[in-house]
Parts: structure tokens; C-alpha cells; sequence
């Protein structure tokens, strides 16, 4: 008698999307963060909105300053070129990079320290100059590789695990970036990844820096009762301005909502982020608003998140540039060097 | 008896006349326009024929400060700074006491009447003029008059030692190209000055000028230009720079030579410029451009290059090609902002925290700027590493004259870059492994089309994959590998320029603009002593062997640079200390060029301790 084996079941294909690439391929070297680390949550949302949206990894620039959230651009995409600069400089590499290949979708990682301390002068100026790229802040309020030291994002009368309390104000990343003319300004938090995800594929979509600061809390040095950067507080202060969803531009916007109740903003690429109202009015696209709901929320203790701010309208760097469309760093010699013509043209000037 | 300009002594009796080599010293006050006027001057002698060499001694300072012009006239080519004044120009009433009390007896000094300098000295050649007077011949408007004046006195001085005044309409036309109604004024301005000059001063002194046939074809050009043009030749594509006294006219320049003539046939630009908000984002910028793939470039002086010191040791840890100009002024700090130095040697070469060594151009002249800022591109980017240019205030803001520059044959060197296809047939690449056996691994730029292009640049330590790593036996294998590129970087960086004297026991070794003072200072030993000397130009660190040959091959040699320390010597002695008792130092560092007399005397003076 012959047996014939019956077929298992061939195991089920891991979902791929739009470039056949899985899940995994966007992933990084494993995390060597604190079990919790709200950075690891944060990291796992950039994978998924970079999958989602099937963008090439090779195309990719990740960049950061030094500190715990800079470390994580080994722990995603590890097909991309990754650059863990110096501390607080991340934005003039990430300039760099951007004037060599405006092509590279670039994204910078940095944490309230390396932002709000070391980095507040490259930070405020790459806003300025509008250079497109996501930062993404990881906020804590304290220095996690250095064991614990407030930093300038640590709220008035948060204290550190010693009881230490902290009477200096706070530097609102967000409010900071709106004042310098930020396109896009949003606040979020690691432990509402429906929100995160979100907004990183919004601010993938917009031509200009785009701002995301996201409460990220650091379950080692203040996550403690008294500290405004946990789990703890976020969560019960949390107030997102609106409930999100994001549709890339090659997808159907469809009309299944109540008229009055949603807001879509349109990003750069045709993408839209779709805000659904909780409650109360908010337009992004209102900067007085926007800055009149940030103090709002620093008056009650509460933690804003959502779209804060966002200007469709403001020229990018590269638009205001005139380069051409390839990259600078594909130039042949004989784009790059002028001709012989030239140098006898200027050589006959100085005669 | 009376000292009146036209009645003073007549310095010519009993000498003969002196033609084409003698130095005029203008004293103005800085923002009065003067600068025009003096490279009209300097000019008109260079299209007769004549080397020549102009300085401008200035003030930081935009108006208001004294500042001095001096033009080195020179038949034989000696273009380094001369220390006497042959003539003086002084138009600044707040210096004019001092700067005649100055003088050796016999100068001619050419002054507005109404200093009464002759009150002063009755032993210089007085020739007073009434420059306001003149002025208002040529201009009624007020403003202008101040600004006329300074061209009233190049037709005084041209009349004097018999400049064409073809040359200097010719000259003016130059300097105010385009702009018609300045160059109609300035021409009659200075003739204003010519005609009265020839109708009321008596020549009463030495100094002349005849055409000669030695400057044809030679071009009049700053070293920030220079090194501008080189850069655009070497295909910059990314300039990222702060203002900064003396550096920033490099990347003036440059930008101007880029909008013109980098901009493709649909109009767009194959370059990107940033003026950054500090010397740590301008060097921030050209790091992340040059990993990027970009050819890119950062312009400083001392300062600015304490400030990119942590980029710098980053870069040259983690092997990203990038070039820095440092013009180099007097420090510490602020210092003498406008004054030239060579003391930035040691900390540029050693630049950073850690275990660094730099790759270090040394040029001596504009034509040098324009070649090393061409090598300095591509041995950045064959090297993967930081190149720094060192020039200095002398070399970089000052007019030399030179050769032509020549178009570069030499097609970039854009180093070791594996693009998407060697790739795939080899199936990756670890981003830090010696392959070659030079010390130089492949890199693969952002953006190359192929899964496993990505690599991870990190500060702290890592293995031959670019993993992080802090095991002890990746770090000295990485440290050594650098070192191994420093011995591979000897091969490829300009060498020094020897030259042998077979009957020389005494040596000389200098580097960039000290070069000019050198020839002359050779010549004045060889002349007046009777010590002929071999001479070697270092003009790159790290030393290649021909520098250590050349001290071996001499009894002593003579250290010579423009800082306090003695910082080449320093560094002579630290890489062959086996040689050290053979070094001499011979130091200038009062923010002036230096001049031969300076280096001879000195020579001279440590001969007789032999």
C-alpha cells in the first residue's frame, strides 16, 4: 500500500507590500535599550509607517545626535545608510546629506537633551532653513545615557528619582518650532501608536522639516511618581486634539463621515491626514490657535498631541535652491568641471 | 634755512638713480576708498613690465582705523614684504607724525600740504601737496572728494617716478570696470594730480620706474581667489561656510564663480551653498555632504578651525572625505584678526580629541592655492578622510603676482566607491576592511541602489562591518589601520620642493608664504656672507622621506615660520628625533610677512654661536 503523505499546509507568507518587501526587511539590529523603553515603541512605528507606505529602503537617509534615542537608527531599517553623528549636530549632517542627495528621504532621530540642551541652535536653524526631513524628538525630560540629569524639557516641579525638583521652566520643542516658522509641528506619544504611526507617514509626506516630538518615557531614570514624563502621566494627562488617520496618495479618499466632523489636510505628496474631531475644534492650519492651545495645555498640566501645526504653503530649502534634479553626488566630471574656456576666460580677467 | 617741500635738500646729488626696486608705503585711513586707489597704482607698474608685489597692513576695522598700503617694486623678482620704506604716501593725518618720525633720512614722503610734515624731519625728501585744493578742481560734490583725493595722490606719484599714464587710465579702467562715470573721474582726478606735480614739484630724489618685459602674460590674483578657482575646478559641489576675517572672500569668490559658471544649459545650479549659523554646522554640513557623496568644502581660519575640532576627529574616525581651508591669522582667540601668522600648524595637524593626524596642504603661492585646492579634493576623497589647505592672511587676501593657472589635465580621483552593480558581484561589502592592503576600505554612498549598500557611520568604536564594537582587539586594528592611510597619504600629497646646493653645509626648511622671504634671504647669505644654502619647501604633512633626507644631508638646518613656538620645528623634532640636535629655529611672528632681513640676520646671528 502506498501512503500517500498529505500536504501540511505550505506556512503562511509573511504580508509583504507594495515593493514585495516584508514586515522584517525594515527592521534593525536588535534594540540594546531598557526592557520598555518608550523608544522601542516608537522605533516599532517608524518600521511599520516606512513598510506601509513601501518606501525603498536604499532611499533612505537615518541620522542622529548622541544619547538613548540616538542609538535606535541601528534598530530600523538596516538597509539604509545610517549616521550616528556628534551631539546636538545632527541637523547640519542631515543638511549635508540633503544638499549631496535631495532625493534621500531623510529622517533624523534625537532626544530631548541632544535637542533642547547641545542641539538648540542646529535645531532652530534647520527649521529655518527648512530642509526636508523628519525629526523626531524622543522626549523623556532626562538624560538616560549619562544616569538621569533633568534635562531642558523637564516640566517645573518634576522631580527625579532622588526627590530632586526641577525649578527651571521647560522648553516646549513644539512651541519652540511654530515660533521659528516650523511647517510641521506635532506632538505624540509612545504608548498611542495608532496616533505615532500616523503622523510619521504625515510628516513623510511633507516637503520641509517636519517636527515630531513624542513623549517617550525612560522607564530606568523617570518614570516615577513625581516625574510628568511617565507612563503614569502621560497617559492619564494625555489630550490628542483629534483621532487620526492617514491616507496615502495612492489610495481613494472615500466620504464616510458625518459633514463637520472630519478635517483632511492635504501634505505635499496628495496624501492626506484625516482628522476626526474629539469634541472641540481644532485647525492645524491656524498659528495662533496653535499657539494659544500649547499654553492652554502648559496652564493645565496636559499633554497636547496631534497635528499641532501645519503650513503647506512654505518653501522648502531644495524649492528655493535651484538645483538641479539629479543629485549632486551623481555629477559627472564633465557636469562638475567648467571647461578649459573657462579658466582662459577668468585667467584673461586678472591680467 | 627754510625745509619747504620745493626747497628741501635734493636727495639725488651725489647718488645715482635707483630704477624699479624701491617700496611706497600709503598711509590712509581705512574705508576712505584708498584700497581702489593703490591697486591702481600697483597695477599700472605690473602692466609695464615690472614685478611687483602689493600688502595692505589693515585694521579690524570697517572705518576710521589707519591702515597702510605698501607696493614692493622689484626688477629682480623679490616679491616677499621689504622692511624700509622708500616712499611714503601718508594720507592719514592721524598717523602721518609717527609714520614720518619712522623714516630713514633720505625717504621720500609725499603729504597734503597742509601736515606740515617738513616741521617734522628736514632729512626726508618732502613733496607737500594741496590735495584738497585738487579735489575740488575735480569734484564738487562733497562726497566724492574724500575719494578723489586718493587718486589725486597715484597721478602725484606717477608723475614723480614716471609711471605711463597710459597704464594707469588703463588701470582705472580695470578697477572700475563698467562704471563709466567713476572712470571718467578718476582719470581726470588723476591727472589733476600728474599736471600739478610736473608744473610745481622739482625730482629731487632716486626713484624711477622703466619699462622692463617681465610680467607679460603674468596675472595679478589673491589667494582666496586662487583657491576659489580651484575649488570650482575641482568640481566642488557642496560649500558650506561662516564669515570669517581672513577666509571669507575664499567662499565669496567661489560662490560668484559658481553662479556663473557652474549653472547648467536649463539654468540650474550643479552646487549647493549654506552660510551656516557657526563653524560647527559649516563643518557639520561638508561632513554629511562629503559621506553623501558630494565633493565638499568649508572655509576658516584659527578660530573657526577650534570649532569644527570634534567634527574633524569624527570625520577622520568614521572616514568621510571632506576639504577645510584654514587662512591663517594671529591668535590666540580674536587675536590680530587682520594680521598674518603660521601658528595654526600643530593644532590643525593634530586636530581633535583622541588619537588624530591630519593630512595637511601647505601652499606658498596663489598658483599653489589653485593646485592644492584641486589635490585637496581628491585626496580627500581617495584618502576618506579630511584634507586641510593651511594658507595664511599673506598668501590669502594680499595681490601676487603669477603665472597663468593651468587647466588640470588630471581627471578627479574620486577614491574607492562601490556602486550597485560591483555590488551584486560581490555579493556586499564590509564597510571598514583593508582589501587593498593601503589602509583604505570601500565605501558605498546613500542612496546606491542595492540591499546591501546600507552601512552604519558611528563615532564610537567599530569592526571592519561597521558594527558596534568595543572589543579591544577592533579598536587597535581600526586605530592602526588610520595610521597605515597616513603612511599610504605620503604617496599621493604634493612633496617637498629641494633644492640641492652641492657646496651647502647650512640648510633651510620653510613652508608657505615664508617661501618669498626665503628666496631673497638665500640670495642675501650666499651675496653678503658667503653661505650658500640648500633649501627645502615643505609643502604637506605628513612628512614624506625627502624631508628627513634633506635634514640628514646638512650639518644644521635653519627652522624657518611665521609663529612663536617654532611649531614645524616642534614637529620635526617629534617625527625624527634622531635629528634633532641638527635643527635651528628661526621665528617671525609679529603679524607682519615676514621679511628676508628678519630670517638673515637672524641666521646670521646664530652662525657666529657655531
Amino acid at each position: 500500500m502506498v501512503e500517500t503523505a498529505t500536504p501540511s499546509p505550505a506556512p503562511k507568507a509573511p504580508a509583504t507590500n507594495k515593493l514585495n518587501l516584508t514586515l522584517a526587511d525594515y527592521k534593525g539590529s536588535p534594540s540594546t535599550l531598557c526592557d520598555g523603553c518608550g523608544h522601542d515603541a516608537i522605533t516599532s512605528q517608524i518600521i511599520k509607517a516606512f513598510w506601509e507606505l513601501s518606501i525603498e529602503p536604499h532611499q533612505v537617509a537615518k541620522l542622529s545626535g548622541i544619547g538613548c534615542s540616538s542609538k535606535t537608527p541601528a534598530y530600523f531599517l538596516s538597509r539604509a545608510h545610517g549616521f550616528n553623528s556628534v551631539h546636538g549636530r545632527m541637523p547640519s549632517v542631515a543638511t549635508g546629506t540633503h544638499m549631496a542627495n535631495h532625493k534621500l528621504i531623510t529622517i533624523g532621530v534625537s532626544g530631548d537633551g541632544d535637542t533642547a540642551s547641545i542641539g538648540l541652535g542646529q535645531f532652530g536653524h534647520l527649521i529655518r532653513r527648512n530642509i526636508p526631513m523628519v525629526y523626531i524628538v524622543e522626549n523623556n525630560g532626562v538624560y538616560g545615557l549619562t544616569k538621569g540629569q533633568f534635562s531642558a524639557t523637564a516640566d517645573v516641579g518634576s522631580t527625579l528619582k532622588d526627590g530632586t525638583v526641577n525649578r527651571q521652566s521647560a522648553i516646549d520643542l513644539c512651541g519652540l518650532a511654530i515660533e521659528l516658522g516650523c511647517g510641521f509641528v506635532a506632538r505624540s506619544f509612545a504608548g498611542d501608536p495608532k496616533q505615532l504611526v500616523a503622523l510619521i507617514k504625515a510628516a513623510l509626506a511633507h516637503e520641509g522639516t517636519a517636527v515630531l516630538d513624542v513623549i517617550s518615557p525612560c522607564v530606568t531614570f523617570n518614570n516615577h511618581e513625581g516625574s510628568t514624563k511617565s507612563y503614569k502621566h502621560a497617559k492619564e494627562m494625555d489630550r490628542p486634539l483629534h483621532e487620526l488617520g492617514f491616507i496615502p496618495f495612492y489610495e481613494q479618499i472615500t466620504v464616510d463621515y458625518e459633514p463637520g466632523t472630519v478635517q483632511d489636510v492635504e501634505m505635499h505628496d496628495g496624501s492626506h491626514l484625516r482628522l476626526k474631531k474629539l469634541g472641540h475644534d481644532y485647525d492645524p492650519t491656524d498659528r495662533f490657535a496653535a499657539d494659544r492651545a500649547i499654553h492652554q495645555s502648559h496652564k493645565d498640566g496636559t499633554l497636547l498631541t496631534g497635528l499641532l501645526f501645519h503650513d503647506k504653503d512654505l518653501p522648502s530649502w531644495t524649492q528655493l535652491n535651484n538645483l538641479v534634479d539629479q543629485p549632486l553626488s551623481r555629477l559627472s566630471q564633465e557636469q562638475l568641471r567648467p571647461k578649459k574656456e573657462v579658466l582662459d576666460e577668468i585667467m584673461k580677467s586678472l591680467t | 634755512m627754510k625745509t619747504l617741500a620745493r626747497d628741501s635738500k635734493d636727495m639725488t646729488e651725489d647718488k645715482k638713480l635707483i630704477v624699479n626696486d624701491f617700496s611706497i608705503h600709503v598711509a590712509t585711513v581705512n574705508g576712505s576708498g584708498s584700497q581702489s586707489s593703490n591697486t591702481v597704482l600697483l597695477r599700472s607698474i605690473f602692466q609695464m613690465g615690472i614685478p611687483v608685489s602689493g600688502k595692505n597692513l589693515f585694521p579690524s576695522n570697517i572705518m576710521g582705523l589707519p591702515t597702510w598700503f605698501t607696493i614692493r617694486v622689484n626688477k629682480d623678482g623679490y616679491i616677499a614684504r621689504k622692511k624700509e620704506v622708500d616712499i611714503l604716501v601718508a594720507m592719514n593725518p592721524q598717523t602721518a607724525i609717527e609714520d614720518v618720525k619712522e623714516l630713514r633720512p633720505g625717504t621720500v614722503c609725499v603729504s597734503p600740504i597742509e601736515l606740515n610734515l617738513d616741521k617734522i624731519r628736514d632729512d626726508v625728501k618732502h613733496y607737500q601737496v594741496p590735495f584738497g585744493e585738487l579735489a575740488s578742481q575735480a569734484t564738487d560734490n562733497v562726497k566724492l572728494k574724500k575719494l578723489v583725493t586718493n587718486i589725486i595722490y597715484v597721478g602725484v606719484v606717477a608723475e614723480l617716478l614716471e609711471i605711463d599714464q597710459a597704464e594707469i587710465d588703463r588701470a582705472i579702467e580695470a578697477q572700475f570696470e563698467g562704471k563709466q562715470k567713476a572712470i571718467d573721474l578718476n582719470k581726470k582726478a588723476a591727472m589733476i594730480g600728474r599736471e600739478w606735480a610736473k608744473e610745481n614739484l622739482k625730482k629731487a630724489d632716486p626713484y624711477k620706474v622703466e619699462r622692463l618685459d617681465l610680467t607679460k602674460g603674468k596675472i595679478i590674483i589673491d589667494g582666496n581667489q586662487a583657491a576659489a578657482i580651484g575649488c570650482m575646478m575641482a568640481g566642488v559641489s557642496a560649500v558650506t561656510w561662516y564669515p570669517i576675517t581672513p577666509s571669507s572672500s575664499l567662499c565669496e569668490y567661489l560662490i560668484d564663480y559658481l553662479h556663473k559658471y557652474r549653472v547648467d544649459k536649463d539654468g540650474k545650479n550643479t552646487f549647493a551653498v549654506v552660510q551656516a549659523e557657526d563653524e560647527l554646522a559649516a563643518v557639520g554640513m561638508a561632513i554629511g555632504a562629503g559621506w553623501a557623496g558630494a565633493r565638499s568644502m568649508t572655509s576658516t581660519s584659527g578660530p573657526g578651525i577650534s570649532l569644527m575640532s570634534e567634527f574633524c576627529g569624527f570625520a577622520y574616525f568614521t572616514e568621510i572625505p571632506v576639504v577645510i581651508f584654514d587662512v591663517q591669522r594671529v591668535g590666540p582667540s580674536t587675536g590680530l584678526p587682520t594680521r598674518t601668522s603660521q601658528a595654526d600648524l600643530l593644532s590643525t595637524y593634530f586636530l581633535s580629541h583622541g588619537d588624530t593626524k591630519h593630512v595637511v596642504l601647505l601652499p606658498n603661492s596663489v598658483g599653489e592655492c589653485y593646485e592644492f585646492a584641486m589635490a585637496a579634493f581628491d585626496l580627500a576623497e581617495r584618502l576618506q578622510q579630511p584634507v586641510f589647505v593651511l594658507t595664511d592672511l599673506d598668501i590669502g587676501m594680499n595681490n601676487w603676482m603669477s603665472d597663468p593657472f593651468v587647466y588640470p589635465e588630471k581627471p578627479f580621483d574620486r577614491g574607492k566607491v562601490l556602486n550597485a552593480e560591483q555590488l551584486e558581484k560581490a555579493g556586499g561589502f564590509a564597510r571598514y576592511k583593508d582589501v587593498d592592503g593601503d589602509g583604505i576600505a570601500y565605501r558605498t554612498l546613500p542612496g546606491t541602489e542595492h540591499p546591501k549598500a546600507g552601512y552604519f557611520v558611528r563615532g564610537s568604536g567599530h569592526n571592519e562591518n561597521a558594527a558596534y564594537s568595543e572589543r579591544p582587539e577592533d579598536y587597535v586594528k581600526l586605530m592602526d589601520r588610520l595610521l597605515k592611510k597616513l603612511e599610504t597619504a605620503k604617496q599621493y600629497v604634493p612633496q617637498p620642493v629641494i633644492e640641492q646646493n652641492k657646496d651647502a653645509k647650512v640648510g633651510i626648511l620653510a613652508f608657505g608664504s615664508t617661501h618669498w622671504a626665503i628666496e631673497e634671504t638665500r640670495d642675501q647669505l650666499s651675496r653678503e656672507a658667503k653661505l650658500p644654502t640648500s633649501y627645502c619647501r615643505v609643502r604637506s604633512l605628513p612628512f614624506t622621506d625627502g624631508v628627513q633626507k634633506f635634514v640628514e644631508d646638512h650639518d644644521h638646518v635653519y627652522v624657518v615660520e611665521q609663529n612663536r613656538d617654532g611649531q614645524m620645528l616642534d614637529l620635526l623634532r617629534l617625527e625624527m628625533p634622531q635629528l634633532a640636535t641638527k635643527l635651528r629655529s628661526v621665528k617671525h611672528y609679529n603679524g607682519l610677512p615676514v621679511d628676508a632681513e628678519s630670517i638673515t640676520t637672524q641666521i646670521l646671528e646664530q652662525e657666529k654661536n657655531v
